[in-house]
């Protein structure tokens, strides 16, 4: 791999002991992926942020990198596992918090904004089209190369932090253009509308593209689809598909630039949706928590949740999981309040996935395909999957 | 014998061999207290492979497997080397934040379990001795 005298610098340990170690793993995955060069990223988000992932073993690592370690570029965090303020009314541990606490004072430490979100792009980490990137957290990964047309690879948490001290990363992959053009064609033949159903049809095509070996479809057939929308099917194909890149026609950016793939076509019909759907729904599913917010929510769902839970009473567990930035927002607009005096609870910082709550509730309810996944694999619910609406209506019920 | 591949993270050292055909996942699939392979059915289930040369195909799972590594070297319960065929991003960075010697693109069917070898990660090489 050819390497710049400051690249070399770093390397050599000329910038301290973190920047050394982190243009050893960069120039490490650079050569196993045959990178010519490394090139510089625009900004970072960082996966691996609650302590149910990373352990005391990764907070040491952490620790060991925040002595000397400093961000280059903007850098942002993924969800904690616990609501930074409001842990306590959501049935953290002491325990816990303070290790959740000592996680995030060492990204504090390097300069990271410490935003805990899985939705960088809707609270400032906003790349434009084109830029080169070095993101973890595969929604957004997607989302991020897909909906904006930015470049990315899929990374892990160490790697991305390495990219964030250094302010570089290795040129292969999803950062030439010879590898984002569209594999598999994909075929819709039924309106798609709604967070959940969004949701439905990534899991249809991530789980079809795992047996196809294949990555990068390009789907017709889609004539609208909202941020929330996209947001949410990113959300579904990464986590079933492995998916880091998708074209859409006519909606994203980059659908035009590359040959349309001919070669693999797929279809997708009403049957299939309510197929996928039934696969997302347990049997004997007894809900006792509505979750809504995977991925994060943004101020127009909390809006339209806020519109739907006025004057009335959950009578279930109901979090709306978000961005501090976006609840801030909600606060100062009054919806707060009005979820608030439901009885639903936000819980800023976090969400149902990385919150260590594994077998604390029966059964969970939700707008998103990821979470199902998610749910079952990792906290032992069963689960069952709807649209926001018909989420109040359970909980409300 | 000298096998050469190709090196992944730098450090010269002498050792036992342990060898299996299955992939591992650190992250799960490895006790990091106890230094055991506690992933059910696999060819290595309740053996150590600490202070051990680990040579296997390559690695699986959660990218949280880097930091399971790192706890492994901390808790002294670490492989002493690793040795691959081909080498994964989580073994990878495993290693390199853990600064365990690597060498992959090696074929592992050279090496049997008991043989003592010299894993050469500055180089990218494996003695047989």
């Amino acid at each position: 791999m050819r390497l710049d005298q400051e690249e070399k610098d770093m390397l050599e340990g000329k910038y301290g002991k973190a920047t050394q170690k982190s243009m050893e793993i960069l120039t490490t995955l650079g050569d196993i992926f045959d990178a010519e060069s490394m090139i510089d990223v625009h900004g970072v988000q960082i996966a691996g942020v609650s302590y149910v992932n990373l352990g005391e073993a990764g907070l040491e690592f952490l620790n060991e990198m925040a002595e000397d370690g400093k961000v280059r570029v903007l850098t942002t965090l993924n969800p904690a596992g616990m609501d930074r303020e409001n842990w306590q009314a959501l049935g953290i541990d002491k325990e816990f918090a303070k290790n959740q606490n000592r996680a995030i004072d060492a990204f504090a430490k390097m300069g990271i904004i410490t935003t805990c979100s899985c939705t960088p792009y809707l609270i400032g980490n906003n790349p434009h089209y084109g830029q080169h990137i070095a993101w973890a957290e595969s929604s957004a990964v997607c989302y991020s190369n897909s909906v904006i047309g930015a470049r990315t690879n899929r990374e892990g948490g160490p790697s991305a932090l390495a990219a964030a001290l250094t302010g570089k990363t290795p040129n292969y992959g999803y950062h030439l253009d010879q590898n984002r053009h569209g594999q598999v064609l994909v075929k819709v033949n039924a309106p798609i509308k709604g967070t959940d159903e969004f949701g439905v049809l990534g899991k249809i095509i991530g789980d079809k593209l795992v047996d196809l070996g294949k990555k990068i479809p390009y789907i017709t057939g889609i004539p609208s689809a909202t941020v929330e929308e996209l947001k949410s099917f990113c959300a579904s194909v990464a986590t079933y598909g492995g998916t880091a890149l998708f074209h859409m026609e006519d909606i994203t950016p980059e659908y035009d630039k590359y040959p349309r793939p001919s070669e693999i076509v797929f279809k997708i019909d009403q049957n299939d949706l309510d197929i996928a759907r039934v696969e997302l729904i347990d049997k004997d599913v007894e809900i006792d928590f509505v979750s809504i917010g995977c991925p994060h929510a943004s101020i127009h769902e909390i809006a339209n949740l806020a519109n739907l839970l006025k004057g009335k009473k959950v009578k279930k567990e109901f979090w709306i999981t978000t961005a501090r930035p976006t609840k801030k927002i909600a606060d100062e607009a009054g919806y707060s309040k009005i979820i608030e005096d439901s009885g639903a609870k936000f819980a800023a910082d976090t969400c149902c996935v990385v919150a260590p709550i594994k077998g604390r509730f029966k059964g969970i309810m939700v707008d998103s395909a990821k979470a199902c996944y998610y749910g079952r694999a990792k906290n032992k619910f069963k689960v069952k999957i709807g649209s926001i609406e018909e989420c109040v209506e359970e909980a409300t019920k | 014998m000298k096998l050469t591949g190709r090196k992944i993270y730098k450090g010269r050292v002498e050792g036992e061999a342990i060898v299996t055909n299955d992939g591992i996942s650190f992250y799960g699939g490895v006790d990091p207290d106890s230094g055991k392979i506690v992933e059910v059915g696999h060819e290595l289930e309740g053996q150590s492979i600490t202070d051990k040369i680990l040579v296997f195909p390559t690695g699986k799972g959660s990218t949280v497997g880097s930091y399971t590594m790192y706890r492994m070297k901390k808790n002294n319960t670490a492989p002493l080397a690793i040795i691959n065929k081909e080498i994964d991003t989580i073994i990878a960075v495993g290693c390199i934040i853990s600064e365990i010697p690597c060498v992959d693109k090696i074929d592992i069917n050279n090496i049997k379990t008991g043989q003592n070898l010299i894993v050469n990660g500055s180089e990218g090489t494996v003695e047989v001795k």
